[in-house]
């Protein structure tokens, strides 16, 4: 059921996040039992489920904030189970989240929220945070005039590419993506979508997406993940599309799964 | 100086070269140019003459690695010397960095963001001034409230709807009175004792202990009990009706019951001012009592009275109207607390951020006004000789 199987092409490549046998749960329910997953060095991973298979949950465990029962994460080579604070914030210097609603720091403006990886991590002159700032909102598409602009003073969309923005701050590898476009309208998804995809060839980023959106699934992702039965598959769309598994069948095969191919 | 070549060393991962010809100029980047090094390297980069040179170029064809912020460094440089009159040919970088070129070259022309410095004096007065412009809409917006919920009683009083929420009013009355019984009876205890452990000290000089049950009944009747009790409610039900209300406010649950056409203030005010206009008074004098009995045993064990000796003496000390005079101030405060608690609430704005905002300010008036109410009555009763 591991990456491996169904995708052969992967099978040499570097794997910057490697998870083996994880059980997460509540109680006595079991979200994950003893799930296995690879992430590629470059790639763009989509991570599809019904609601409540915990796939916010797998992106949590990855990034530290969700204390897992049993199994191990590697992450750039390194298991995060007895890492030391200070390799910790070694490694989260590589990567950057990207949270559902962006969460911004209310108290900040968006250039300062952009500024704050910049000012915990590095010692760097104001003026060339200034120019930092400056160069990340275009990245993200963001105008000029957001810079000074409070987090409740913008719309969903800019909300997310301010955190995307902040996310991206120190030039991570790893960019974790929760629900990028859910809440967007369709035109801002797509834009999303181009944007994380220009972003990630000019940035060579590796993005873990998690997502419902087969739009933004056929446009951005290499792979997908699907959580079934509290273990992983992963595949190409296509090769998904020929699982025989119900809900996969269901989900690229239903009426949305037809429109978005 | 036809041909200077100098090699500055950023840091130990990322390194500048010049080479400069009579009219040319060469910046050679080496190493790892990434946000970890960018301070140093912009340092460097800000020192460098650019001098006469008619014409640059810039050279990271060698870099091993090379992220956004190395890219902009040398983007930002280029256009610089561009500026000063210098002719700069395209920057060089190894062909997989090219998209990020392309991308932060073509796509970023802003200028750099421009922080707010909050700390300066102009910045102080723009607090201030806002303060109390905001202060007077404060003042305005409550007046207006009030008489919003008198109109909604009195509505409520002439056309009886049956709809009176029995069941909320108990509800409150239990929540805000019956619960907060452990607490208050606590305090006014701990509150009894200190203040006849303060007076004995102090009368005993006089020989006249005795009197300490004269300032304890006085004291905790006419004023502390009622204004102790008032506090603590302010602090631990006014915030809950705040912070009740605007989570209310946030998850949409006030405009569905506005879409469905359910009286926000009939269902969620009502209830809270009147259940709390019950059971303050009722708490006051269960704080009355409490204090009395910290007193009391206080002067037991201090003062050797006993306690036939000590009732004895408090009947002489109040007379009912002591009593009165501390308890009909018991359903005011409770006006202004729930009242209070209630405005803040209907404040709050759709973010969870205000609600904590609101529930601090619901609470800090609250207590302002109960003070501010208590010294007022003070004085009428003085005036009209109570």
């Amino acid at each position: 059921m591991s990456g491996g199987r169904t995708n052969p092409a992967g099978r040499e490549r570097d794997a910057i996040i490697k998870v083996r046998g994880l059980v997460n749960g509540f109680g006595t329910q079991l979200l994950h039992d003893h799930l296995d997953l690879d992430v590629y060095r470059g790639e763009v991973l989509g991570v599809v489920g019904g609601s409540g298979t915990g796939k916010s949950v797998l992106l949590r465990s990855i990034v530290g904030l969700n204390k897992i029962q049993s199994g191990t994460i590697e992450v750039f080579g390194r298991n995060t189970a007895n890492m030391s604070d200070h390799q910790w914030r070694e490694i989260e210097m590589r990567w950057g989240v990207l949270f559902q609603e962006g969460a911004l720091f209310s108290s900040q403006t968006i250039a300062e929220n952009i500024q704050v990886p910049l000012r915990e991590y590095l010692r760097m002159p104001q003026q060339l945070m200034n120019e930092i700032a400056s160069m990340k909102l275009s990245m993200v598409g963001l105008p000029e005039e957001a810079a000074a602009k409070h987090p409740s003073e913008l719309s969903g969309g800019m909300k997310k590419r301010a955190g995307l923005a902040r996310a991206l701050a120190l030039d991570p590898e790893i960019v974790f993506l929760d629900e990028p476009t859910a809440g967007l309208d369709p035109i801002s998804a797509n834009m999303f979508d181009e944007l994380v995809k220009d972003l990630q060839k000019s940035l060579n980023l590796t993005v873990f997406m998690v997502t419902h959106d087969l739009d933004t699934l056929r446009a951005t992702t290499d792979r997908i993940a699907v959580l079934v039965d509290r273990k992983i598959k992963v595949g190409t769309i296509d090769e998904l599309r020929r699982d025989p598994h119900p809900w996969i069948q269901q989900y690229f095969s239903g009426p949305r799964g037809r429109a978005a191919a | 100086m036809s041909n200077v070549n100098q090699a500055i060393a950023a840091t130990s991962r990322a390194r500048i070269r010049m080479e400069r010809q009579q009219k040319s100029l060469r910046l050679v980047a080496e190493g790892e140019w990434t946000t970890r090094d960018a301070a140093e390297l912009d340092a460097q980069l800000r020192a460098i003459q650019v001098g006469d040179a008619a014409e640059a170029q810039i050279d990271g064809s060698g870099l091993e690695r090379i992220d956004s912020a190395g890219t902009w460094l040398l983007v930002r440089t280029k256009r610089e010397w561009e500026s000063a009159g210098t002719q700069v040919g395209p920057i060089l970088l190894p062909g997989t960095y090219s998209t990020l070129l392309h991308t932060v070259e073509n796509e970023h022309n802003a200028p750099p963001v421009v922080i707010h410095d909050h700390h300066t004096l102009e910045a102080f007065i723009e607090r201030v001034g806002k303060g109390a412009v905001h202060g007077v809409y404060q003042g305005a917006g409550i007046l207006s409230y009030v008489g919003r919920v008198t109109l909604e009683w009195l509505e409520a009083l002439y056309h009886p709807r049956g709809n009176l929420r029995v069941a909320a009013l108990f509800h409150q009355v239990e929540e805000t009175g019956i619960n907060a019984l452990p607490i208050v009876g606590l305090l006014a205890f701990l509150i009894g004792i200190v203040l006849a452990y303060q007076g004995a000290d102090q009368l005993k000089r006089f020989g006249a202990e005795i009197f300490t049950i004269n300032l304890l009944g006085v004291g905790l009747l006419r004023e502390i009990a009622g204004l102790i009790t008032a506090i603590i409610i302010a602090g631990r039900s006014g915030s809950a009706f705040t912070a009740q209300i605007g989570t209310m406010r946030v998850n949409e649950e006030l405009d569905a019951m506005q879409t469905i056409g359910i009286n926000t203030v009939d269902t969620l005010v009502l209830p809270r001012i009147l259940g709390l206009a019950i059971a303050l008074p009722l708490l006051t004098f269960y704080a009355d009592i409490m204090g009395m009995i910290g007193g009391a045993v206080m002067c037991y064990f201090d003062l050797h009275i006993t306690l036939p000796v000590f009732l004895r003496q408090l009947q002489d000390a109040i007379s009912l109207n002591t009593f009165l005079v501390g308890i009909i101030k018991a359903p005011v405060f409770a006006l202004v607390i729930s009242l209070v608690g209630c405005y803040e609430g209907l404040q709050v704005e759709r973010n969870a951020a205000s609600v904590g905002k609101l529930t601090t300010r619901s609470v800090v008036e609250s207590v302002f006004l109960v003070i501010v109410l208590d010294a007022a009555f003070s004085i009428i009763f003085s005036l009209i000789g109570i």
